[in-house]
């Protein structure tokens, strides 16, 4: 297994680099990979866009990105979605800039064609040159394929690709538990955080169902802990677990305790959040309404990795982006409830604050640690990154998908099987 | 316009000692420069104004600004290890605001990091809402508006 593989002898078939166990370093920074991972990943799955509350009136709008390709997520005037190429169809021009807005239409600033909130192309200037040469319902902004599940809109170029729900398969049951961590309300995005790191996208992939690091590279998190949260934290030899849910999910369950917050609305108020607690009691809010606001305000106990660009991490949505091999930007989007009490959905941000984003007291030293991976792909000659932890101690879960114990490898080891389905697709042997 | 060069001096010369604490990691030194009420901002969103209800980049009271000098300062952090040096600089200082218990101060502040050999700049606007007293002056509300803010910022193991 270890055998030392002489460089010239390594095929720079990505597919061939993912093995049961194991894959080769190679897929971190081989650019001519990279360019292939665009086009079959990126370009040909369901990717992440947002989540509904990002765009919530007729006319909102929010810029994402497939893989390289700008698009626009945009809500018209009967409420529908839609997501759209950030390109005007005359001389290619984004039309539309800034992270979020509001907008009547989509305007070119190049020569003022201008198009509807759905991306049909209603008009342009000095219109008469262009009498019999072109046909304007022949043009409008390229509209990607896209469809939604409790509220997470994702969206691909491959219209033969199967339905987005059968797509998510296993993992919707999990969406649906993370979906109530609004206490009762809805789920609204509050706000994001941004940052890249120099290193490929799949080191990020891998992280949010990573367990095993958490104790060694968060050491100066939990030292920040009161004891009772240091406890929760300290989840390696308790019963969470692994779940490969197929299609390249994944769900890693550290707090199983945190599995369903509607349940144990009767347990004691942890200390950290008496003062949430008496807060909303000011406030007039009912015994019942606080036990389910604070069981519900640091999020769910699990991790649920969607392949290839999203995480319902925790308290938060995980998005990334691959910029090149060796550059990946990454987006932590803090959640609340709409409408929820401000104490509740200010303490959510504050403790988001605390762990994410580039000053929080955890995402430096992922950064640190995942840039020390891309640093450290570049030696050889042993080529290959293991990821065969657990092996050893599979089991079937209650649903029927493998599962191995919490800081087990089983969900990069899903991912890098659907990596290797999707590179494999449509070449010959 | 008149200018009151005496406190504009008085609280460049304030500023620049806590920039020279920063850069030289003298985090306890610099914890207490604070009023107890002190908040510690980076904003994510340039255009807000309602810290507390926003998503910040850092909003810390005097109880994270603690746990936050005793994350770089505890040998723990492995990002915190790597950055071997800060150097800021301050100009631009225009006194907005020159009250007997609140003066408000604005400056230009670009900080340089180098990290893993990389040399990183982060330009800001920084505002400071400073308590005088018998001591000296006290930081009541320090915001740092990176320029970069609303863009994707590397990660950030040191104190602005």
């Amino acid at each position: 297994m270890s055998e030392l593989i002489k460089l010239e002898n390594i095929s720079l078939r990505a597919a061939d680099m993912v093995e049961e166990g194991r894959v080769h370093k190679a897929l971190y920074s081989d650019p001519e990979i990279f360019e292939e991972e665009l086009d079959k990943v990126f370009n040909n799955s369901w990717v992440f866009i947002g989540h509904e509350s990002e765009v919530p009136d007729v006319g909102s709008f929010k810029t994402a990105f497939v893989g390289r390709q700008p698009v626009i997520l945009s809500r018209d005037r009967k409420k529908n979605l839609h997501v759209l190429l950030n390109r005007c169809r005359h001389r290619g021009a984004t039309v539309c800039e800034g992270r979020k807005g509001k907008t009547k239409s989509f305007s070119c600033p190049y020569h003022g064609w201008g198009y509807a909130l759905d991306g049909e192309l209603r008009s342009l200037p000095k219109p008469e040159e262009y009498d019999g040469v072109i046909d304007k319902s022949e043009l409008p902004l390229q509209r990607l394929r896209s469809e939604t599940y409790a509220g997470l809109v994702f969206a691909t170029f491959n219209d033969a690709i199967e339905p987005l729900e059968d797509f998510l398969g296993g993992a919707k049951k999990w969406i649906n538990l993370f979906m109530k961590q609004g206490g009762g309300y809805p789920l609204k995005v509050l706000g994001e955080h941004r940052f890249s790191f120099p290193g490929n996208w799949k080191i990020q992939l891998e992280n949010t169902t990573d367990a095993y690091h958490f104790p060694i590279i968060h050491k100066s998190f939990i030292s920040s802990l009161d004891e009772q949260a240091a406890d929760i934290f300290d989840f390696l030899d308790g019963e969470g677990f692994v779940e490969d849910l197929g299609n390249g999910h994944s769900v890693m369950v550290m707090i199983p305790e945190l599995t369903d917050l509607e349940e144990n609305l009767d347990e004691p108020i942890p200390d950290r959040f008496q003062a949430l607690a008496d807060e909303l009691a000011a406030e007039g809010r009912s015994d019942d309404e606080i036990r389910r606001l604070v069981r519900a305000v640091h999020g769910t106990g699990f991790n649920l990795n969607l392949f290839p660009n999203v995480s319902c991490s925790m308290a938060f949505f995980r998005v990334m982006r691959p910029v090149s091999a060796s550059e990946t930007e990454i987006q932590h989007v803090a959640l609340g409830g709409e409408g929820a009490p401000a104490p509740f959905n200010r303490k959510r941000m504050r403790l988001h604050e605390h762990f994410q984003g580039p000053m929080g007291f955890g995402t430096p030293d992922d950064g640190e640690a995942w840039e020390r991976v891309q640093k450290g792909s570049m030696a050889g000659p042993d080529g290959w990154i293991l990821v065969n932890r657990g092996l050893n101690n599979l089991h079937r879960s209650p649903d029927g998908n493998v599962a191995g114990a919490v800081c087990s490898e089983t969900g990069m080891r899903a991912a890098y099987r659907q990596y290797k389905a999707v590179m494999a697709a449509g070449e010959e042997k | 316009m008149k200018l009151h060069t005496q406190l504009l001096n008085d609280v460049t010369a304030f500023i620049w000692h806590e920039a020279d604490l920063l850069d030289h990691k003298c985090y306890q030194a610099w914890l207490d420069l604070w009023t107890d009420n002190g908040l510690y901002i980076v904003p994510a969103d340039l255009d807000a104004t309602d810290y507390e209800s926003t998503l910040n980049l850092a909003l810390d009271d005097s109880a994270m600004r603690r746990m936050r000098v005793a994350r770089l300062e505890s040998g723990e952090s492995v990002s915190a290890k790597a950055t071997m040096n800060t150097l800021r600089m301050l100009s631009r200082v225009r006194v907005l605001e020159a009250g007997d218990d609140l003066v408000v101060v604005r400056c230009a502040q670009t900080l340089n990091e180098m990290r893993h050999g990389a040399l990183v700049t982060y330009p800001a606007d920084v505002e400071y809402h400073l308590r005088p007293g018998e001591q000296g002056f006290r930081i009541e509300r320090k915001v740092v508006k990176l320029l970069h803010a609303d863009s994707f910022l590397r990660t950030v193991s040191f104190i602005f």
